[in-house]
Parts: structure tokens; sequence; C-alpha cells
């Protein structure tokens, strides 16, 4: 009897051992911290790229109704291939179109929008990567939608824009006005 | 004489410098252990070189110098990247597993050796 229990009490261990660790496979391991309207700061000072001023995020997010920041890089593969989806983003006039050039020679940053276009509404530098933890991003790319009026973020993708999230960022400007 | 004092005094200089340098950086280093670099995971902020960790380190630097003390450090952490960027977590309903198991099994098996003790 004795025997037996233990028997079961083993074989019980291991299968729950067993859909534990299934349940596991099964979960992203990317982590992504809960969003929240007060985690952004809007008084983070960047300099611009086509001029020495400071400016701050209040200033840069003060036309239309909504912003979207987009955290890029000149050596960074993955912006070239998202950079047609943000002239498509762009070309809807509805979005405030902010790029942060993270950690980039400036001469590099103005080839690369000289080569490809340039969505932006204004260009901001992060030669450090401090305004980037600053906004909680993690690298790059990393795109932010904000809402202009409320100053809370409706959405934020890290990685970068495919298809799908141009359709769901369409949706949600759609939805949200 | 003059210059005696006056090479003296350079070096006092110096070395009082790189001392108060040396302690901020330690604090850097120190915070930084305790925090998981979230693109890397399975290191600590201080152990990896990833670009994120080492903008996290000057930010944690700049922070020090603002003269922000490490309470306030992890907390401005945590509101941007959530509890999940330091390795000691808090108590609440996602952790209180993780806290009170290792309490349930120590008495658990207190118990058990208890038991087998009396019986002999």
């Amino acid at each position: 009897m004795v025997k037996n229990i233990k028997l079961i009490a083993v074989v019980f261990l291991v299968i729950v051992s067993f859909f534990i660790l299934l349940k596991g496979l099964n979960k992203t391991n990317n982590y992504s911290p809960n969003l929240n309207s007060s985690n952004i700061d809007f008084n983070f000072k960047a300099k611009f790229l086509y001029s020495n001023e400071e400016t701050t995020l209040y200033e840069l997010i003060n036309d239309k109704d909504f912003s979207l920041i987009n955290i890029w890089a000149s050596w960074c593969l993955p912006c070239r291939d998202e950079h047609p989806y943000l002239l498509n983003l762009n070309s809807l006039g509805k979005l405030n179109i902010i790029g942060i050039n993270y950690k980039d020679s400036e001469v590099n940053a103005k080839k690369f929008i000289k080569e490809l276009g340039n969505p932006y509404s204004k260009i901001v530098v992060d030669p450090s990567g401090v305004n980037s933890i600053e906004l909680g991003a993690y690298g790059v790319p990393e795109t932010i939608l904000i809402n202009n009026n409320s100053k809370t973020i409706l959405k934020k993708y890290i990685g970068p824009l495919d298809d799908k999230k141009l359709a769901e960022l369409k949706i949600i400007i759609k939805n949200e006005n | 004489m003059k210059i005696k004092i006056l090479v003296l005094t350079i070096f006092y200089l110096i070395g009082s410098f790189n001392l108060s340098y040396a302690a901020n950086s330690k604090k850097v280093d120190q915070i930084s252990k305790n925090l998981r670099c979230l693109i890397c995971q399975g290191q600590s902020v201080y152990d990896s070189q990833s670009d994120f960790a080492l903008s996290m380190k000057i930010l944690i630097q700049n922070k020090i110098d603002e003269g922000k003390n490490d309470e306030q450090i992890y907390d401005f952490l945590k509101s941007k990247y959530g509890e999940w960027i330091v390795y000691d977590p808090e108590i609440n309903k996602n952790t209180v597993l993780l806290w009170v198991l290792p309490l349930i099994l120590f008495v658990f098996g207190g118990i058990l050796i208890l038991r087998k003790v009396s019986i002999k």
C-alpha cells in the first residue's frame, strides 16, 4: 500500500511537471513591461539631428492628434526593412512621426535619411542611449504610439514594423478618432 | 621647497579625484549587478556588454551624479521596465508562491524528520 502511494505520487509529480513545462514552451520569452501612461517622461531632453538646439518631448508632440516615436539607427538592418512602413504611415497625414536616432554617427544617420526618405517630422539624437532608456525602450527598432491629447501610450512595438502591425496601427488611429 | 609642495598638492588632488571616481563607479557596479539585462536574459546589466546594458550603466552614473540614492534609481527603472528588471522580486500575488514555498518545504521537511526521529 505504501509503495503504491509512493508510485502514484511520483507519477503525479512527473505529469504535473510535464504540463508545467509544456505550458512554458508556448509562452513567449520576450518580456514586455505593462503599458502605463505615467511611464513616459515628457520632460526628456534631446538634441535635434539637423540643428544643435535642445528640445523636450513636450515640444515634440504638440501638433496633430497622435505621435509615433520611432527609435532607429543607420546600422540597424531591421530599421531599413521597416522604413517603407513609416513612409506609408506618414502619408496618412494623421501622425506626427518622431525619430530618435539611437547610438549613431551623424553622417551615417543623415545618409540613411537621404537614401531612404524622411518619414519623420522631427529627428532627435540619442548618442549614449540614455534617452531611449528613459522612454523604457529596449533597443532598435522600437515604435511607440502616443495619444497627444491624453498623453498616453496607446501601443508599443518592440522590433520592426510589418504588415500586421501597420494594419493594427491604422485601426487604432481610426478607432480613437 | 615650493616646488615640492606644489608637486605634492598635485599628486594629492589627482589621488583624491581618482578615489572619488572609483567610489562612484563602484556604486554603478553595485547597482547594475542587481539589474537584469532585459535583452540578454540570464545576465545582469553589470555582466552584459550589450547596447542596452551600456546605456543603462551611463544612466545609472548620471542618476548618481544627480544625487539620487539607490532606492530612487531602482524605483525609476521599475517604473520604466516593471518589476522584472530587479533581481529582488517584491511580494505580490504573482510572487507569493516563490517566497512562501521554501518556508512550507522547510516546515514540511522538519515535520518529516521529527516524525522519523520520534518513531525510532
